[in-house]
């Protein structure tokens, strides 16, 4: 009896916090968003893994400030380097977050900088080459606190 | 709006080196996603654009969404074969641009 008393408790607190949460949520992208963006972005090429990575930590504690990092392989000769890449996060109001442009005279396609997360989501990153071929890589970052100040 | 950039490039480079570049400029970042305390959306202002020159040609760019975290910080690579100034611009939503330049010794 005790014990069914303890669990009644638990989720009726539970379902509480969720309210308090729930109360506070604003209008977020939807991963659909960020599909049809890199449709956009992909045009006819397909999309394929590999190629690209990128590196973000697993928790992020504050979500106001997530350092991430994308690098392409690529050779990043006149005729062979990485364009563009294109990072997107599939929870935030707003699914753009920065594109980097590369050129051959950037040696590596290597950047990072530190990004905003409203919520724990995933983010995607998407590379163009300048054959027209394009990766993507994604990695779940879980937030502790969202940095959209809502 | 004194927005102060800090560039870090190494001073000196061989040939052919693939060097490190860091940039960080004091900006608040405003998403424009805010509101304040009667309710009323913050207007955006942000830094929509950084781009990185060499001796005149474009190395790296970077098109800014609210997403990017205040103070933006980009770090990034450049291939270096000759002596030169890098040049550094952000452009904000009302127009602002700030502008540094940073030279390179290469032997």
């Amino acid at each position: 009896m005790n014990l069914e008393r303890r669990k009644m408790l638990g989720s009726t607190l539970g379902v509480a916090v969720a309210g308090l949460l729930g109360g506070t949520s604003i209008a977020h992208a939807a991963p659909e968003d960020v599909a049809a963006r890199i449709k956009e972005l992909a045009g006819e090429a397909e999309v394929k893994s590999g190629a690209i990575t990128l590196n973000s930590p697993e928790i992020a504690e504050n979500g106001n400030s997530v350092p991430i990092s994308v690098s392409v392989e690529s050779p990043m000769t006149d005729d062979d380097y990485v364009e563009s890449v294109v990072i997107l996060a599939e929870g935030n109001p707003l699914p753009s977050v920065a594109t980097f442009n590369f050129s051959p005279a950037s040696g590596e396609a290597v950047a990072s900088t530190r990004m905003r997360l409203a919520k724990t989501q995933n983010v995607v990153a998407i590379a163009k080459m300048s054959n027209g071929a394009v990766f993507s890589d994604t990695r779940e970052v879980k937030v502790t606190i969202g940095g959209c100040g809502g | 709006m004194a927005a102060k950039p800090r560039v870090k490039v190494p001073k000196t480079a061989s040939a052919g080196d693939i060097i490190k570049i860091k940039t960080l400029i004091s900006h608040p970042m405003e998403s424009g996603q805010r509101k304040d305390g009667d309710g009323n959306v913050i207007p955006r202002k942000i830094i929509n654009k950084f781009v990185c020159d060499f001796n005149g040609s474009t190395v790296f760019s970077a098109d800014i969404d609210p997403a990017v975290a205040s103070n933006p910080y980009f770090e990034f690579r450049a291939r270096v074969t000759e002596s030169g100034t890098f040049k550094f611009v952000w452009t904000d939503d009302d127009g602002t641009v700030i502008e540094t330049e940073k030279n390179i010794e290469v032997s």
